[in-house]
């Protein structure tokens, strides 16, 4: 049980796929206006993950080396496919707020990167919670910089006014601004583990 | 059909809607690749080539199979899975006629499958060029003109990032910021001033 704790944990702080392994930027930035916006990305790409890190794991000794990358786009474009329609159908507003991202999934970094890196060599239940612990790093970072965006650049966190009288910088809600804090950020999380 | 048109979809594909600084597309390669110019520039020449011919064979699968059929909840599945056997050819292709060429692309090539801009610009223009599921008129001319100002909007952005980059290697700059965070703050600078461009309307 230790060791499925230890999968889950790494993808959390130690191997944070936005912030150590940079990997899966371009949602990362275009979404991160509001927190919501956020949160719903980080839970898509989170389901995404976990179902392809699952079924890559379970066929893994199935497909043949040469062609693996196809069949593993397959099958992460197949879960692309559910949470696209699933969120058409539930959440029309989150899904226009997400645009093309939504689909673009396919080819976030982190999902092919893990399946590759991970659930091809793991097996079943290790590659689950390797993937459900990615996911949630993920989302949590996602947050992190959605939250500093809206803050800034809205002044608002989910939509509730913080500080009253507090003047929003309008460029932090441009994409310029998304570049800044990532930028930043990295440069902190580098700072933090220079001076460990 | 009209030039003006083409000029609108030119201005705000290379310097409005930048794939790099305003949509986020491709930009691990961008920050990953823009060390030196060279490379750089071989990597902008590849996506330029994939996403012209990618926007090409997504229009035809999209206009000729997914609509007829009423298959377009396929969209993504079937673009990604043609464009990374597009790539794959491309690079069988280019290792048997030309060698050097080869050896100039070759590393670059695979990486393009999973380049967002690729996916992104195939989707946009099923997006945009399409209205309730028939295409626009000059659709299919708009799609590919599309495709290479995405390519050229991608060069542009990859050139002058691994311009500055070349010089910073002189400088000194902190330990911690120095590669990934660093070339983030100097995107987001580059990005503030592409946004001059918003207020051009035609």
């Amino acid at each position: 049980m230790k060791k499925y704790f230890q999968e889950f944990f790494k993808g959390i702080i130690r191997e944070n796929p936005t912030f150590v392994l940079v990997l899966g930027l371009c949602p990362t930035l275009a979404v991160s206006l509001s927190v919501i916006n956020g949160i719903g990305m980080g839970i898509a790409a989170t389901f995404v993950l976990l179902g392809s890190n699952v079924i890559i794991s379970l066929i893994r000794n199935i497909v043949p080396d040469r062609i693996r990358i196809p069949c593993f786009i397959v099958v992460i474009a197949t879960f692309v496919t559910i949470v696209e329609m699933t969120m058409k159908a539930y959440s029309p507003v989150l899904d226009r707020a997400l645009g093309i991202y939504v689909p673009l999934i396919v080819v976030n970094c982190i999902v092919l990167g893990r399946a590759e890196a991970y659930a091809q060599k793991a097996a079943v239940l290790n590659s689950f919670f390797d993937g459900l612990g990615m996911g949630i790093g993920f989302t949590l970072a996602l947050i992190l910089i959605s939250a500093i965006r809206e803050f800034l650049g809205a002044g608002k966190i989910l939509g509730h006014t913080l500080i009253k009288g507090f003047t929003p910088a309008f460029m932090f809600s441009m994409p310029s601004g998304a570049l800044l804090v990532i930028g930043l950020l990295l440069g902190f999380f580098n700072l933090l583990k220079e001076r460990k | 059909m009209d030039a003006a048109q083409f000029l609108t979809i030119f201005i705000s594909a290379v310097f409005i809607w930048n794939v790099i600084l305003s949509r986020f597309l491709g930009l691990c390669s961008f920050i990953a690749i823009s060390k030196e110019t060279k490379p750089a520039l071989a990597m902008s020449l590849a996506v330029m080539f994939v996403t012209t011919m990618s926007s090409l064979i997504t229009w035809f699968i999209y206009r000729f199979l997914l609509i007829p059929f009423n298959l377009t909840y396929l969209r993504t599945i079937s673009f990604i899975l043609v464009i990374a056997t597009f790539v794959q050819f491309v690079e069988m292709v280019i290792r048997k006629i030309s060698p050097p060429m080869y050896r100039f692309f070759g590393i670059y090539l695979p990486l393009i499958t999973v380049n967002c801009a690729v996916l992104g610009v195939a989707v946009l223009n099923s997006d945009m060029f399409f209205v309730n599921g028939q295409p626009v008129e000059g659709s299919f001319w708009y799609s590919l003109f599309q495709g290479v100002c995405v390519g050229l909007g991608y060069t542009l952005a990859m050139l002058l990032m691994s311009g500055i980059r070349e010089r910073l290697e002189l400088c000194a700059v902190p330990k911690s910021v120095k590669d990934f965070p660093l070339g983030f703050i100097i995107a987001s600078i580059m990005s503030l001033s592409f946004l001059g461009f918003n207020g051009f309307r035609f």
